[in-house]
């Protein structure tokens, strides 16, 4: 018996792995039942894979049979490969033998969609439902809402999952109908703003009773697939910024496009995955979220593509070189945090450190500011005095010169002597 | 001046030297000193500070002590002074053990029903993940031991005790032999490896990237890494 569940096991987890959102914060639940399990407020990533990717939860489709035919997607109907399902008492038993050893934060469980969108969400909701009621698992669920699916079971879905996700494939509509012809992404923005809207619902009724059930707590997420599709850096990002705004979503994930096909249509296999350009897509989010960028600032019509070499935040800097040097003893948090080579972190200790006299060089660099990026754009205590300007080629060719790049590295082969 | 343990005292001829006898009600005394100037944020990264066990960081502390009490109430948010980064640079990297220790914990089910695992970790963290655990698996008797401290926390499924193992329990808890595992723990550890190999991208390989988050010398806790 467990020869088979291993095969399963292998077979989906291989399907679900394109999948690469794995977080498991910004649940609430509590093991109040004395039951087993809990939300950890930032989440456990319990372990890495040898990609370097986090695995925080037991990630798996339910089963990869499927009734569409995407040409970017593994499970394709007409992709000659092995299909296999799970019943749901074998991923119930999964998911809490994992979770009891503490493998695991929970469970993300997807699916191809076999005979119908309702049938396959049915199936999904047994899953949780059995976890939550019968095991009395507390733990994390990240549960993908199936398109097409009937608002009632999406409904009564969320009151068991802690996140439910849906994904838009392609960023863009043009993309996606190139790809996948009987999808839109109409069909991923009707269940979005369901869900979206019975949150906000939900919210303002517990204002008024206290005993408002739980509905997706942990918010919702969505992913794009990039470098299948010749959008650029502005188009991906522009939809990220208006998807986040739109559905007030937690995450938007950029999947870097690994060739699993040999239609024409999609890179041959063999390409390398854009491995740079997803990171600069990921660091431009963050600048969004966390640094109070505008894309339109960091991406516009003069710059549609990332800086391969360089991270959008020093690209960006190199562009405005008007508003520096910025003076870190008087000015604003949201322009310290504008500055190259400093984090939030930093930046607040600086607005925290200053109350008791100006910084000098050498605290900038113990409070953790990567000060030989940073030095180019700022004024402390004692700043040596600068005869000339440098041009913004200048600077980055020093900072260039100084830093080695994580993706040279991997990309230079050691010569073989012998 | 330097403020030394007596285990980490090694006598130097240049120097006057003073023994500080320990009294818990001094110590109480300064601590709620400590308590009126530090909000609870403050006070736990003093307190992660000296679960660090560092040499260095007893004497941060004594200095910071000092510091805090000759200024103004907020004189710890000053990250200029060397004490104060010290104990926030400290206590950031007590907390990253503590963050580690929850989630590279691998319980093995014992025969018996119980849930073990031995842990060595680099900073004294038993005492900060105690709640984790208690709140989490809170249907399961659990046993996270210490062996290079030598204690550890047991959880009887109401509440978490301190224990001490003999040198021979410990030992036969660590090996963890045949007879003494749960009849489908092999089963498990086996269906966790193969799902660890069948989630990894090949095409992404980053071994770099690997070993930062997973630093070879946690290897030794990590079921999927055994074997390795």
């Amino acid at each position: 018996m467990s020869e088979r569940i291993r095969e399963k096991l292998n077979i989906l987890a291989d399907a679900a792995k394109y999948d690469v959102s794995c977080s498991s914060s910004g649940g609430t639940r509590k093991n109040d039942n004395k039951g087993i399990g809990n939300s950890h407020t930032s989440g456990i990533c319990h372990t890495y894979t040898e990609d370097g990717r986090c695995v925080s939860l037991l990630k798996i489709l339910l089963t990869n049979h499927c009734i569409f035919d995407c040409a970017f997607c593994v499970s394709r109907k007409s992709n000659d490969i092995e299909r296999a399902a799970f019943t749901v008492e074998e991923v119930v038993s999964l998911t809490m033998n994992f979770y009891r050893r503490n493998y695991i934060e929970g469970l993300f469980l997807s699916s191809g969609i076999f005979k119908n969108a309702d049938f396959t969400m049915e199936r999904l909701l047994r899953v949780v439902k059995k976890l939550r009621l019968e095991e009395r698992f507390n733990g994390y669920i990240h549960l993908k809402t199936i398109p097409g699916a009937s608002e009632d079971m999406i409904m009564e879905a969320g009151l068991y999952a802690d996140r439910m996700s849906i994904n838009l494939e392609m960023p863009t509509e043009s993309g996606l109908k190139l790809l996948a012809p009987e999808k839109s992404h109409g069909d991923v923005i009707k269940p979005l703003g369901f869900v979206q809207n019975q949150i906000i619902r939900l919210k303002d009724e517990k204002k008024l009773i206290k005993s408002v059930p739980k509905f997706v707590p942990a918010g919702q997420s969505t992913q794009m697939v990039i470098g299948a599709t010749p959008e650029t850096d502005k188009e991906i990002m522009q939809t990220a910024a208006s998807f986040y705004k739109d559905f007030s979503l937690k995450r938007v994930y950029y999947s870097g496009y690994i060739p699993i096909s040999n239609d024409n249509r999609l890179p041959m296999i063999g390409t390398q995955p854009p491995l740079i350009r997803e990171n600069r897509l990921y660091q431009t989010d963050w600048l969004m979220r966390f640094y109070g960028f505008h894309v339109n600032e960091l991406l516009n019509d003069a710059n549609p593509h990332l800086d391969i070499d360089i991270d959008p935040k020093l690209s960006w800097a190199l562009r405005n070189l008007q508003f520096f040097p910025v003076d870190i003893n008087v000015a604003a948090y949201k322009m310290i945090l504008r500055i190259p080579g400093i984090g939030v972190t930093s930046a607040q200790k600086i607005i925290q450190a200053r109350k008791f006299g100006k910084l000098r060089i050498d605290q900038l660099k113990k409070i953790g500011v990567a000060y030989n990026r940073a030095k180019f754009f700022i004024k402390c205590a004692d700043t040596p005095y600068q005869l000339k300007d440098y041009q913004n080629t200048q600077i980055k060719s020093f900072i260039l010169a100084d830093s080695q790049s994580k993706y040279i590295k991997n990309d230079v082969q050691q010569l073989v002597m012998f | 001046m330097l403020l030394k343990l007596s285990k980490n005292f090694e006598p130097d001829a240049f120097e006057e030297l003073l023994f500080v006898h320990n009294d818990p009600a001094k110590a109480d005394r300064v601590w709620k000193g400590l308590q009126k100037k530090l909000d609870g944020k403050w006070m736990r990264m003093f307190y992660c500070t000296f679960l660090s066990e560092q040499p260095e960081a007893y004497v941060s502390l004594f200095e910071f002590t000092c510091y805090l009490f000759l200024n103004e109430k907020g004189a710890e948010q000053n990250y200029g002074n060397e004490h104060v980064l010290a104990i926030a640079q400290t206590a950031r990297k007590v907390e990253r053990e503590k963050h580690r220790m929850e989630a590279f914990i691998r319980f093995k089910h014992a025969a018996d029903g119980m849930f073990y695992c031995g842990i060595d970790p680099d900073f004294n963290v038993i005492p900060l993940i105690m709640k984790h655990f208690k709140d989490r698996y809170a249907d399961q008797k659990w046993l996270i031991y210490d062996l290079k401290r030598h204690y550890g926390i047991f959880y009887d499924l109401e509440n978490v005790e301190e224990v001490y193992l003999t040198e021979e329990d410990q030992q036969r808890l660590n090996g963890l032999s045949k007879e003494l595992v749960a009849e489908k723990e092999g089963m498990y550890a086996d269906l966790w490896v193969n799902y660890f190999k069948s989630t990894n991208i090949v095409a992404r390989k980053n071994m770099k990237l690997h070993t930062r988050h997973v630093p070879k010398r946690y290897w030794k806790y990590l079921t999927e890494k055994q074997g390795n």
